[in-house]
């Protein structure tokens, strides 16, 4: 069967009849974009293809079309392993262990005593 | 340096991008699959580009009108495309097909040109060179699967490629100017380029299952190269230079 849509319509007449063309043959791809060497590998979005030669050619018109790239990554969808989100409380943090946050220390006032003592400013 | 032959090469090159790249934007709203439809116009978008870099380095260098002028304001007779860019984009196996026998022929020429004694087209040639590597590696991608798919893209493959051949070979068409491009350093010539094209594609289409069409000499379909076109081109300039002529010169 055609993946053209002009040369495969549907017959409108016939549907529940016959077996519909849905491109099953087609899997999802993750792919991940790289901006520089070195720099971490970002997931940016999903291509359909069949093989993973075909899936990076696709994800590089796709995601790398505008700005700089150095590489492209692609994994299969199912190859990709997650929480489910009903878990997703399993990520809140009780107020009392604010500690662990970045946020948390605030250093800034003690940082700038240095520069002023030092003039390093 | 020889003037003419240098517009001679840069025109035939620039037609061949400018018609392959209107061809090719057809495809646009209308291709097989989303990531297909999207890369394939973006392709051949790269084209036009090409096309317009090419007719600049007539302007600048050679003293020729502006880009938009050669494009759009010339006669069917003044193009100098090879008649496969003309030809309508068919079904999606042509179209690849075409795709295909193209740009292994353009990888090379720009590859070839990366050497020229002429400064402005070797620069160019390398600063393009990557676009066309990746519109090869499309090409070749698509042909591998849709060769090694079902029977009928199998059949349907080797149809676009029986049929697409001969136009291909016309890609090679010399003009008046080959001894003298080739003597003065500025091109190495379309007898080498097609040597080294039909040696490149044979393995690929050997590799993916296919068989590679013979073709006489008789077969090959010539004259583009000397403005001889094929009736699709007329139209096809008529509607690309629709908006210039209800109002040429008009900058928006």
């Amino acid at each position: 069967m055609s993946l053209d849509p002009r040369v495969n319509r549907i017959d409108l007449s016939k549907i529940g009849n016959e077996e519909q063309h849905t491109n099953s043959h087609l899997i999802t791809w993750e792919v991940f974009h790289q901006e520089k060497k070195g720099k971490q590998v970002i997931h940016v979005g999903i291509v359909h293809a069949s093989n993973p030669e075909m899936a990076l050619v696709l994800a590089k018109e796709q995601f790398a079309r505008r700005g700089a790239t150095t590489n492209i990554w692609v994994a299969k969808t199912s190859d990709v392993y997650s929480f489910s989100y009903e878990d997703e409380d399993i990520f809140e943090t009780t107020p009392s262990k604010e500690f662990r946050e970045a946020g948390y220390y605030k250093v800034r006032d003690r940082i700038e005593a240095y520069q002023a003592k030092n003039h390093t400013v | 340096m020889n003037k003419e032959a240098i517009k001679e090469l840069l025109y035939k090159m620039g037609d061949d991008a400018l018609i392959i790249g209107h061809r090719n934007s057809e495809w646009t709203g209308i291709g097989p699959l989303l990531e297909e439809d999207l890369a394939f116009a973006s392709m051949a978008q790269d084209k036009v580009g090409h096309a317009q870099a090419l007719y600049q380095i007539s302007h600048e260098v050679l003293g020729d009108k502006d880009p938009d002028t050669i494009a759009f304001q010339r006669t069917e007779k003044e193009f100098k495309c090879c008649q496969l860019v003309e030809l309508p984009i068919g079904e999606y196996d042509f179209s690849l097909v075409r795709h295909f026998l193209f740009d292994h022929a353009e990888l090379i020429r720009y590859e070839m040109l990366t050497a020229s004694s002429f400064k402005p087209l070797a620069q160019l040639a390398k600063k393009v060179k990557g676009e066309i590597k990746y519109h090869v590696m499309h090409a070749d991608s698509f042909l591998k699967q849709l060769a090694k798919g079902t029977e009928e893209s199998h059949a349907r493959m080797q149809a676009a490629l029986n049929f697409a051949m001969p136009f291909a070979y016309g890609i090679f068409e010399k003009s008046e100017y080959e001894d003298v491009l080739i003597k003065e350093g500025i091109f190495g010539g379309e007898e080498m380029l097609r040597e080294k094209w039909l040696e490149k594609i044979s393995a690929v289409v050997t590799a993916a299952g296919l068989t590679m069409p013979q073709v006489a000499d008789s077969k090959i379909v010539y004259g583009g190269r000397k403005g001889y076109h094929s009736k699709f081109l007329e139209p096809l300039l008529d509607e690309m230079t629709e908006v210039t002529r209800t109002d040429p010169g008009a900058e928006w």
